[in-house]
């Protein structure tokens, strides 16, 4: 460390000689006095949330745009016939983003009961949609359709897997955020809790507007 | 964990089991040594498959009974097989890159140094970041697997290249040698290997945002912090598509897909759909493989360099007791670089028969990447011009660093261009470029930081006398390996071949492959000795004080080794840029991020106290 300089005239230093100013917690500061939200680390779901979605994102790009160039490859191309019970998980997962945001405004609201009520609600969903993607595989496997047939199917296949194994794990964070709900006795909502919750849903969001992406990419591209 | 927002002191326990401490640990600390040791080990694989190559170039028929002895199939009576080496050629790069150049500067130093250099007590996600490293483990436990899965094949792994190209990888045990459960278990490893870093870039990113101490702007982040943070960016993009190339590579070779296979194959005297250890497939296209494995392995590139570069700027400004020349300029260096990586994949498929315009495009934008490095190089030199410069060896390999990123990279302009490189692709130029400039100077990079940080990791010096032995021969060293590699590139000389003694006009070059290597044999024994230097120094070597180098960073500022919470349970505040070195008037000429009795007078603002 260095030596006393106190009453020495002004040293300029170079770089970055701003008075301490904006960190990664806007212009609050972290370590130091003047604090508008309590816990400025529960940003950090939501801010790990967003990146990881870039990522799924990127996942999902490489896979659509594998998609568009083999499709453009060869000829041996077969437009699948949309299974009918798509259209009812595509309702189902909106229904489901409804839900989830009606769970989150009761938790703002402190209204604990509803959030875990809507939120319950939003698993079902969750849930259905899962089962009637299976119902459409099923569909397709009785028509003869499967992985390996023609492209299209393989791409339809790995999409809708991939999309619902990424669901899944939003399942998970929804059992997460409801088993706290219901077993705690907290009267106030912590800010972690509310983080927690708004990862959870903005999760849930993605992977519903992921579906719709999917859904036109599958039946209107090509 | 929650609540010490104000001055008190709020420590975190360190757990005292040995499973929680050591193995299991989410102490950020601890998880960077794990890497560390993980690369250490994995590198000695690499390496020891390196030598075994130089071995089959130099003396092509020579008898090496230890050889024989293990490998019965792969090096009849000591013999390498031409397939033996081609999976040898697979497995060095893949390891290399993967569990050595992408794990220890990212994973290793960034993991333990990112949280102290912004003044957090941990990662964000402490539970994350166990699970990145773990996985990573069983990355590397699945590729070693490929090695004795391939055993019946006689060959010490899969045969593909680290890039895996498709068909041949697509296909399956039909296509030969090196293509059955050893590929699987090659993909299977990579794709788990992706997994691992995301988290481990998802943990960077999220830290880096959320956790940086009271007063620790961006612009007074360390070079290094820039790195990483970009690194891990790099990282969360580009290996979702490897991991989405590999998924679709499984299918083909499993499920019996065609994404990646053209119709009409007639493999292994076999035509497609005729046999069935080999279904129809129709249609797929292999290019779309070098695509996607291709727009992940150019940012896999700058994800080994990058923290290099970081580490680089950070020793030379603090050994040539300057600040560091032009900071805002290398952060944007660094991000050009990175912005840049992502779109000029297209420069490693020049030979794919790509559209000569498409050519172009990929041919001016990897030109372009000239600029920010050539930033990069200038800021270096600016940084040590008139500097009273230490030689420590941290220094020494920094300096190494600079020289090999620039002789590496010259090649790169002249790769680049889509005319010439149609002439030099696949010939020894194109491994003398990327061994240059990705492989050694970023190996160059994590020596600088492993001499610069060791103290401050283990409480002792690494010893200089060793450090500078081992940094002259192996500087030397690495130049005789891979400048004679250039003129063979220049003759003709195709790579990925495992003796060239069918080819008159490469007789004349044997001189120079013997030469290369016996540069190569020395380099490598020399490298026994930093391991040496390592365990030695652990024990015996000089003790170090907490500011081991007078440097003006945070890991500086508490003790050595950091405690559990890095700062003792009180964060610290900072008040100063990085690299505050040779201040006019100040009583030391280094003045520390933290030093608040050293007054910030700057565009008018007046430090806070």
């Amino acid at each position: 460390m260095a030596t006393m300089v106190s009453t020495k005239p002004v040293i300029k230093t170079g770089a970055g000689g701003k008075a301490p100013g904006p960190n990664g917690n806007g212009s609050k500061g972290r370590n130091g006095h003047e604090f508008l939200e309590p816990d400025p680390r529960a940003n950090r779901y939501r801010i790990g949330m967003w990146v990881a979605l870039a990522s799924i994102g990127m996942l999902f790009t490489a896979l659509s745009s594998a998609y568009v160039v083999r499709a453009g490859a060869g000829s041996d191309w077969v437009t699948l016939r949309m299974p009918r019970v798509l259209l009812l998980s595509t309702a189902l997962i909106l229904l489901s983003s409804v839900t989830i945001e009606v769970s989150k405004r009761n938790l703002k609201a402190s209204s604990l009961d509803g959030h875990s009520r809507w939120l319950l609600l939003t698993m079902l969903l969750g849930l259905a949609f899962l089962g009637s993607q299976l119902l459409a595989w099923k569909q397709l496997a009785r028509q003869g359709v499967y992985l390996a047939s023609n492209p299209h199917s393989s791409f339809f296949y790995l999409l809708t897997a991939t999309h619902a194994f990424h669901l899944g794990g939003g399942l998970l964070g929804l059992i997460f955020v409801w088993t706290r709900s219901r077993f705690s006795h907290a009267v106030k909502v912590s800010p972690r809790r509310q983080a927690a919750t708004d990862a959870v849903a903005i999760y849930w969001h993605f992977m519903d507007a992921l579906w719709i992406y999917l859904f036109l990419l599958l039946f209107l591209w090509r | 964990m929650s609540g010490e927002s104000h001055e008190g002191v709020h420590r975190h326990p360190a757990p005292t089991g040995f499973i929680r401490k050591y193995i299991f640990s989410l102490d950020h600390k601890v998880i960077g040594i794990q890497y560390i040791i993980l690369a250490l080990a994995a590198v000695l694989v690499g390496m020891t498959m390196s030598l075994l190559m130089r071995l089959k170039l130099s003396w092509p028929d020579h008898q090496w009974s230890l050889l024989g002895a293990l490998f019965k199939a792969g090096a009849p009576n000591g013999v390498m097989n031409p397939e033996f080496y081609l999976s040898l050629v697979t497995m060095h790069g893949t390891i290399m890159v993967f569990f050595v150049l992408t794990t220890a500067p990212q994973g290793g130093f960034g993991n333990y140094f990112l949280p102290i250099q912004i003044g957090a007590e941990d990662m964000a996600f402490p539970t994350l970041n166990m699970m990145s490293f773990w996985v990573t483990f069983v990355g590397f436990v699945v590729i070693l697997a490929a090695i004795f899965f391939s055993g019946a094949e006689s060959t010490v792994g899969p045969i593909g290249g680290w890039t895996g190209y498709a068909p041949l990888s697509a296909l399956g045990a039909i296509a030969g040698p090196g293509q059955g459960m050893g590929m699987n278990l090659w993909i299977i490893s990579i794709a788990i290997f992706c997994v691992g870093s995301l988290l481990g870039a998802l943990n960077f990113i999220t830290t880096l945002l959320n956790m940086r101490t009271k007063g620790m702007t961006l612009m007074r982040m360390p070079l290094t912090c820039w790195a990483w943070f970009t690194t891990a960016v790099l990282a969360l993009l580009s290996f979702p598509v490897l991991l989405g190339g590999g998924i679709l590579l499984l299918l083909d070779r499993l499920a019996g897909t065609s994404f990646f296979i053209p119709g009409g194959l007639y493999v292994s005297g076999i035509l497609s759909g005729t046999n069935p250890n080999f279904p129809l497939h129709t249609g797929g296209s292999p290019i779309l493989w070098q695509h996607l494995f291709w727009f992940f392995g150019h940012p896999e590139v700058y994800i080994a360099i990058l923290p290099g570069m970081g580490a680089t700027s950070h020793i030379l400004a603090t050994f040539a007791r300057k600040p560091v020349f032009g900071y805002r300029a290398m952060v944007f260096a660094i991000f050009a670089i990175g912005l840049l990586g992502f779109f000029v994949w297209g420069h490693h498929m020049f030979i794919s028969g790509m559209s000569p315009y498409s050519a172009i495009a990929f041919s001016v934008l990897t030109l372009s990447i000239g600029v920010p490095s050539a930033v990069k190089t200038f800021n270096w030199i600016g940084t040590l011009w008139g500097g009273r410069i230490r030689f420590t060896t941290a220094m020494l390999f920094a300096i190494g660093f600079v020289s090999l990123f620039v002789s590496g990279g010259i090649t790169g302009l002249i790769l680049g261009q889509s005319s010439l490189d149609l002439a030099m692709h696949d010939t020894y130029i194109v491994p003398a470029h990327f061994h240059l400039v990705m492989g050694v100077a970023s190996i160059f990079g994590m020596f600088a930081a492993i001499y610069f940080w060791f103290p401050k990791m283990f409480g002792r010096y690494l010893d200089e006398r060793i450090g500078k032995l081992h940094f002259w021969v192996t500087f030397v060293g690495v130049y005789c390996i891979f400048i004679p590699m250039h003129v063979m590139g220049l003759v003709g000389m195709p790579r990925r071949y495992s003796q060239f003694t069918e080819y008159g006009f490469l007789d004349k070059l044997h001189p120079l492959v013997l030469f290369v290597s016996i540069s190569a044999i020395i380099t490598i024994t020399v490298q026994l000795l930093f391991y040496f230097n390592l365990v030695w120094s652990l024990f015996k070597g000089a003790k170090a004080p907490d500011n081991a180098w007078e440097a003006t960073t945070l890991e500086w500022s508490t003790s050595t080794p950091p405690p559990h919470d890095n700062f003792a349970g009180v964060l610290p505040t900072v008040y100063h840029g990085p690299y505050e070195f040779a201040v006019p008037g100040a009583p030391n000429d280094f003045v520390m991020q933290t030093d608040a009795e050293v007054e910030v007078s700057s565009n008018g603002h007046n430090g806070q106290h």
